[in-house]
């Protein structure tokens, strides 16, 4: 699905990622653990395309694809999806109407029939019980004075609507109650399946207690030092991250 | 350009103006053309050396030789102005092709007795005190010579008069529409309102160029709102884009009354709107909105000027405006509190989105405050698109174009979502998506 090779990344002219390698077979969770400003953001936004994230040396390949030649657009279309750490808010654009956007320009993309208002409203009503999303937020402007939990709840939704094959997960934890966490694990976990696979950046073990991932890698200063099974978050949680800084 | 052609333009307007001749029936009159006509004989057009006229060159205006004569072969067509009526809007209108009035496409029977709503020209010939008490009162010859060449040249226009105690219940649409002519020509429409104690209206203006004809619309509308007064008001500027547009509204709002303000630019390729709003009484209030989108070689100015007289007066103001191409807007927003004017608000916000490296914006607002227990506020801004979001909308599969044109849309609809006459509103959200490419796809957003 994804294969990470020797990836240099830099912000400005700081250089964040220092030779990452990472392999994701299809239907597989990983969690990226790592202290701050270890890369983690870094490596979700050089996924998704963000601009002033420049790639230095190194390839990114996605379903046989170099990733790094597309658009964001692109690799929306081609299934790639990032929950943002901070969804953005966007006055004057409706949540629906840029979902439905959303799900169409793919669907296009890929040859597909466009879903009409009616397969779109049946499609959403569906999701939306994933999440627990109040139906009053969508028909919200995208993300405008929602809570940061809503917000959190809201990238899931969007998660669970446009069916991503490669879903990258941002921090999704962080700013939420256990509450709100439950819920967003429950979603993340009901949309696990054979043909997706999913990439959880966190920095705190918490959301692994409710998202049970294949596998855990430790990022720091741009590299993985180490990976492991779901047995070395709990370590981590137990010695934090300087040990295993130190040793590497 | 020369002093002598400039002069040798003025004396077009000169001509033209003894052509007039002999339509003046009352001496009032008469003598307010004349000295308006003395006026700009003197001033001739404004240069940028006026600090009013600093970003706004009008010598393409000045250099032209227009006709002010009308060619009244021009017609119109049912046809032509159905695509431009609000289908489905009970209303009165008033249709002016090329400045004169069209009484065939014109729909104002059935008024209710004691309501007045004519051509100008048509109020001009009955003549009455309320005329004489009312035009060219409030626009100032002195201020603007574009007003003095107006009231030169009064004769079409409209003539509205709502007596104390009542409600216009149907909108009151007027159009002025320009095409095509043998020779490129100038037309001075003038409009009075003049509404009583406790009268309510709604106005709308529109300046339409119905393809890509050389002319130069100089419009003057006159307010007068008696105590309790509520006029809503709607300008919609969509002049060919080989045109030039000067407008001039000049409100004078007494004890109580209210004056709401759209004015929506989109067409011309100079283009001047100034809005002058004098609350001279207690309890007065004035809003005004704006919206200017411009592209290529457009150049678009709003002037604003507000003067609290008298305590406890309100004035609010927002506008917002759109640059693309090599186009250039200028805003500036004046506030003037009297020493006397105590208790009052005035808040102002002016926000600008820059599309392209090569438009420009000039922004200033202005506050001259002599009194001290006063609320005031004011904010421009200058940006472009933001970078978050537009990269938040293409990881959502949103192409890069749409999603500019997504999030162009939704900075101007800060505007247009407040207005409250529905068929306005939507025929402002159509005629700006219809800017943007990708129109269909956005209209999908606001419109099902």
């Amino acid at each position: 699905m994804l294969n990470i090779k020797d990836l240099h990344a830099r912000v400005e002219d700081k250089e964040i990622l220092k030779g990452l390698n990472l392999n994701i077979k299809a239907g597989e969770v990983h969690a990226i653990m790592g202290p701050n400003g270890s890369g983690k953001s870094t490596l979700a936004n050089v996924l998704a395309g963000r601009n002033g994230y420049e790639v230095t040396k190194g390839s990114v390949e996605y379903q046989g694809k170099d990733l790094l030649e597309l658009a964001p657009e692109e690799r929306a279309w081609a299934g790639v999806f990032l929950a943002f750490q901070y969804p953005v808010e966007i006055p004057g654009v409706n949540n629906v109407y840029l979902l439905k956007a959303a799900v169409n320009a793919i669907r296009k993309n890929r040859g597909e029939q466009e879903l009409d208002a009616v397969e779109f409203l049946t499609l959403v009503k569906e999701k939306m019980k994933i999440v627990k999303m109040k139906e009053d937020l969508l028909n919200r402007a995208v993300n405008e004075g929602f809570s940061g939990g809503e917000k959190k709840r809201n990238e899931i939704f969007q998660m669970a609507v446009l069916e991503p094959k490669l879903a990258i997960l941002d921090e999704t934890d962080s700013g939420l109650d256990i509450d709100a966490l439950k819920i967003v694990a429950e979603g993340v976990n009901s949309l696990r399946s054979p043909e997706r696979s999913i990439i959880l950046v966190t920095h705190y073990q918490r959301l692994l207690d409710y998202i049970k991932p294949d596998h855990v890698h430790v990022l720091s200063n741009g590299k993985i030092i180490k990976s492991g099974g779901p047995e070395l978050a709990l370590e981590l949680e137990e010695k934090g991250y300087d040990w295993i800084v130190e040793a590497a | 350009m020369s002093q002598e052609n400039m002069n040798s333009n003025i004396q077009n307007y000169l001509n033209d103006f003894e052509k007039l001749g002999d339509d003046v029936k009352s001496d009032w009159f008469s003598e307010q053309r004349q000295s308006a006509l003395s006026l700009f004989k003197e001033t001739g057009f404004p240069g940028t050396r006026q600090e009013n006229w600093k970003y706004t060159d009008t010598r393409p205006i000045a250099k032209n030789s227009f006709s002010n004569t009308s060619d009244q072969s021009i017609s119109i067509t049912t046809d032509e102005i159905d695509s431009i009526r609000f289908q489905g809007l009970d209303c009165y209108e008033l249709v002016f092709v090329n400045g004169i009035f069209s009484k065939e496409h014109s729909r104002i029977d059935g008024l209710p007795e004691n309501i007045v709503i004519e051509n100008m020209a048509a109020a001009l010939e009955k003549d009455s005190d309320l005329l004489k008490k009312h035009l060219a009162h409030y626009a100032d010859s002195k201020v603007s010579p574009f007003t003095a060449l107006n009231t030169a040249f009064i004769q079409h226009g409209t003539y509205i008069n709502v007596p104390k105690n009542t409600v216009i219940e149907k909108p009151i649409n007027i159009l002025y529409l320009s095409k095509e002519s043998a020779q490129p020509f100038a037309s001075h429409p003038r409009n009075l309102i003049v509404m009583g104690e406790q009268s309510e209206a709604t106005l709308i203006e529109s300046y339409i160029g119905l393809d890509d004809a050389n002319y130069f619309t100089n419009a003057v509308t006159e307010v007068s709102l008696s105590s309790s007064a509520i006029l809503k008001h709607y300008k919609i500027q969509q002049e060919s884009l080989n045109a030039y547009h000067i407008g001039n509204l000049n409100v004078m709002q007494g004890k109580d009354s209210r004056f709401e303000s759209n004015s929506i630019s989109l067409g011309g390729s100079l283009v001047r709107n100034d809005i002058h709003g004098q609350l001279a009484a207690e309890g007065a209030s004035i809003v005004m909105n704006g919206l200017y989108m411009t592209n290529n070689n457009q150049h678009v100015d709003n002037h604003t000027r507000v003067d609290h007289l008298k305590p406890n007066t309100h004035s609010s103001e927002n506008y917002r405006g759109v640059m693309n191409g090599k186009s250039r807007a200028v805003f500036n927003g004046k506030v003037v509190v009297h020493p006397q004017a105590q208790k009052i608000e005035a808040h102002q916000n002016n926000a600008n989105l820059l599309l392209s490296d090569d438009a420009e914006i000039d922004t200033k607002p202005e506050l001259e405050i002599y009194a001290d227990d006063v609320k005031c506020s004011h904010g421009a801004t200058v940006g472009q698109l933001d970078q978050d979001m537009l990269f938040y909308l293409r990881s959502r599969a949103i192409d890069e174009e749409t999603a500019k044109s997504l999030l162009t849309y939704a900075f101007a609809d800060e505007v247009i979502r407040d207005i409250g006459f529905a068929p306005v509103r939507n025929r402002l959200e159509y005629l700006i998506v219809g800017r943007l490419p990708d129109a269909e796809l956005i209209r999908e957003f606001t419109n099902e």
